[in-house]
């Protein structure tokens, strides 16, 4: 009744290509981007922004990255803690190397040296496929981890060995660094990822977007009607490392404001990977609904036996954490093996009906 | 003389020095150093194939790739030793343990595997790593997450070390390692006895070849799913008594399931005897290179290295070494 897009003629090709072509959904994106925006950073708590969100937004634009490289593409890869980390330690060199130079273009710049790995790293993909691929790509993941570890020229020969993000301002505003506020950085984060998803929702309908999913649905096929293997599943590699690079450089950046080579490490990749799966697989809407279950959920599970007055040791409710995270994962695949995009997706068509269900 | 004027020349013939000619002038130097490294290799070898096994059993039953192979491991030896600390007799808490990894078995196949038939091969992939973190939280809930001690004494698993020697120096063998690969090699015969002879080995295979065929001829799928899981299992129970009389029974132990990884590519994920040499070239050629090559370039490459040779070896031959041959028709 009220999500019906019946009268709305499209009566130009522009308006017929447009990203959200339902009316209803132009309100619904206007408005979340305006609590997104405006509501949030006004009346949010620093816990909210600085635990919550901001990490939110980092993994979905990580799960978008992985979700273009296997959702759309079909190759399944294990490497993107490596590639996140790639883009951390990256982002680290070109700051204290070029101080002078605006760090939101080091940020966006440590997304090409990932691209440039990502594609090093992909070069298997041509001949492994399926699980052996997955595999050949945590070596990716381990030999990035271990050059994050002996390689001291990366962190500066720093004693500890971690990278400490420095101050860094943009129009006189500190945006990274401890004197950071929470509101500056949760903004920050807000709009690349914003820009980058738009970025991404018109690759993937685009001719290159269509080039990956040929490849994913068969690429012997895919082969035959003219696509070039190498190029598309490169360049598959190559933005998918892109955006997972400027995730963890926003990772290290912006929220922990620095970190060592184990925050990179293969449990990363598993748990972007859950966020695309869980998400839905080749929907981009899918990878932020992925990363709010698997990040958020553990937060509000904990917090569950306190808000109900039972009271249990720490490490029992984190043991419990563990467990129901765990069935909720079967849980959810068993409902919807699609993941919650395609949830979403039966929702939207329910309501289209409703209350007149045919 | 060669090598030292060699050597004089600059840093790259240095280097091809390093790579190429001094690790062999060591190990002809030492045998007897040699013999005890590839001993190391070979042992580890056998433990890693022993958790590959339990993955290719799956995986050639269900066409699940089972990434709790490694938390099954350590569950299983978990239970074992809670056990034990709770006073039950140690061969009672080994009844026990089976039965408990029968029963898992048997909630796998109703809970996970069940409903989700036909479903792509990520969603089940996906589907285990529920089931790892389910396990992860069950195991440290009920019996705590220290590090336990195995109950190698109670269950009668030899100690020490014998020193063979020979080649003009002294290898030194531990028992437990011996008995290892003893009981490695044990259950890898009766598993390709099983396969080949049995029943139930047989109706394994068709499954194995087509889910679709093999359900036409009357093979219960719910059935044979049940017993590959607690095949792996038991597995998984005997992979865990092993690594944990090596060192600790703990949740860190779950990382060895990683490393099983490459040796299941390069063997290929739908072969047993693949486990085996793939375990064996993997747990020797990391020992190697730790120790010939490892100080070359610094150490800590034995959590890569074994990914690189399995990568070397895929990009000869896609499917593994024993894998079965990839057909694609478009």
């Amino acid at each position: 009744m009220f999500y019906r897009e019946a009268g709305q003629y499209k009566t130009s090709y522009a308006a017929d290509m447009a990203m959200f072509p339902v009316l209803q959904d132009r309100i619904g994106i206007i408005a979340i981007l305006f609590a997104a925006f405006v509501v949030l950073p006004l009346w949010g708590n620093d816990f909210l922004l600085n635990a919550v969100m901001i990490p939110f937004l980092v993994f979905a634009l990580a799960a978008i990255g992985l979700n273009l490289l296997t959702g759309y593409t079909g190759q399944l890869s294990l490497g993107t803690g490596g590639f996140m980390g790639i883009g951390a330690y990256a982002c680290y060199k070109l700051t204290t190397i070029f101080p002078d130079v605006n760090i939101l273009l080091c940020v966006i710049a440590s997304g090409f040296f990932s691209a440039a790995v990502g594609a090093l790293f992909g070069l298997p993909s041509l001949r492994i496929k399926g699980f052996y691929l997955a595999v050949a790509t945590l070596a990716a993941q381990f030999f990035l981890q271990w050059c994050f570890i002996r390689i001291p020229w990366l962190y500066n020969y720093n004693t500890s060995g971690a990278i400490e993000v420095p101050l860094r301002t943009l129009f006189n505003v500190p945006i990274t660094g401890p004197t950071a506020t929470a509101a500056t950085r949760y903004l920050v984060v807000l709009t690349i990822v914003t820009g980058m998803t738009w970025f991404a929702s018109n690759l993937v309908r685009g001719r290159i977007g269509r080039r990956w999913m040929a490849v994913r649905d068969m690429d012997i096929a895919a082969e035959l009607i003219g696509i070039r293997l190498l190029r598309t599943k490169l360049s598959a590699f190559a933005v998918s490392a892109f955006y997972c690079g400027v995730a963890g450089a926003l990772m290290v950046f912006l929220w922990y404001g620095g970190a060592e080579a184990e925050v990179f490490d293969v449990n990363q990749s598993f748990f972007v990977l859950f966020m695309v799966i869980i998400g839905g697989l080749g929907s981009l809407t899918g990878s932020f609904f992925g990363a709010a279950l698997i990040y958020i959920l553990p937060i509000i599970l904990r917090t569950v036996p306190a808000a109900l007055g039972i009271s249990l040791h720490a490490a029992t409710v984190e043991h419990l954490t563990f467990m129901i995270v765990g069935a909720l994962i079967i849980g959810f695949l068993v409902i919807e093996p699609m993941g919650l995009a395609r949830l979403w997706q039966i929702a939207r068509q329910k309501l289209r009906v409703w209350p007149f269900p045919y | 003389m060669l090598i030292s004027a060699l050597r004089i020349e600059g840093w790259p013939l240095d280097l091809i020095y390093k790579i190429f000619l001094d690790p062999f002038a060591q190990m002809a130097a030492a045998p007897d150093l040699l013999v005890q490294t590839l001993w190391e290799g070979l042992v580890g070898g056998v433990l890693y194939a022993l958790i590959a096994l339990g993955f290719v059993l799956i995986f050639k039953a269900s066409g699940v790739f089972n990434f709790a192979q490694g938390i099954m491991v350590v569950f299983a030896a978990l239970t074992l030793v809670g056990l034990h600390e709770r006073g039950v007799p140690a061969f009672l808490a080994l009844a026990i343990t089976i039965g408990v990894m029968f029963v898992l078995a048997f909630a796998v196949e109703r809970l996970v595997l069940r409903p989700l038939v036909n479903q792509p091969d990520i969603i089940l992939f996906m589907a285990t790593f529920g089931l790892t973190y389910f396990l992860i939280g069950l195991g440290e809930l009920v019996f705590g997450g220290d590090p336990k001690i195995m109950i190698t004494n109670d269950l009668y698993l030899p100690k020490g070390a014998i020193d063979i020697k020979m080649l003009g120096g002294f290898v030194s063998l531990q028992k437990i390692d011996i008995a290892a690969a003893i009981i490695a090699s044990l259950m890898v015969a009766f598993l390709a006895v099983f396969f080949q002879k049995t029943r139930i080995g047989r109706a394994l295979r068709a499954v194995a070849d087509s889910h679709q065929a093999a359900l036409s001829v009357g093979i219960s799928l719910e059935q044979i799913w049940v017993i590959v899981w607690f095949a792996a299992g038991v597995v998984a129970l005997a992979t865990g008594i092993m690594w944990g009389a090596r060192s600790d029974v703990s949740f860190a132990l779950q990382i060895i399931a990683l490393k099983a990884l490459p040796v299941l590519i390069l063997g290929g994920l739908t072969s047993i005897p693949g486990a085996v040499v793939g375990g064996i070239v993997i747990g020797v050629g990391e020992k190697l290179g730790e120790f010939y090559w490892g100080p070359l370039i610094g150490s800590g490459i034995e959590s890569w290295f074994a990914y690189v040779i399995a990568l070397v070896f895929l990009l000869f031959r896609p499917q593994g070494l024993f894998g079965e041959r990839i057909i694609e028709r478009v």
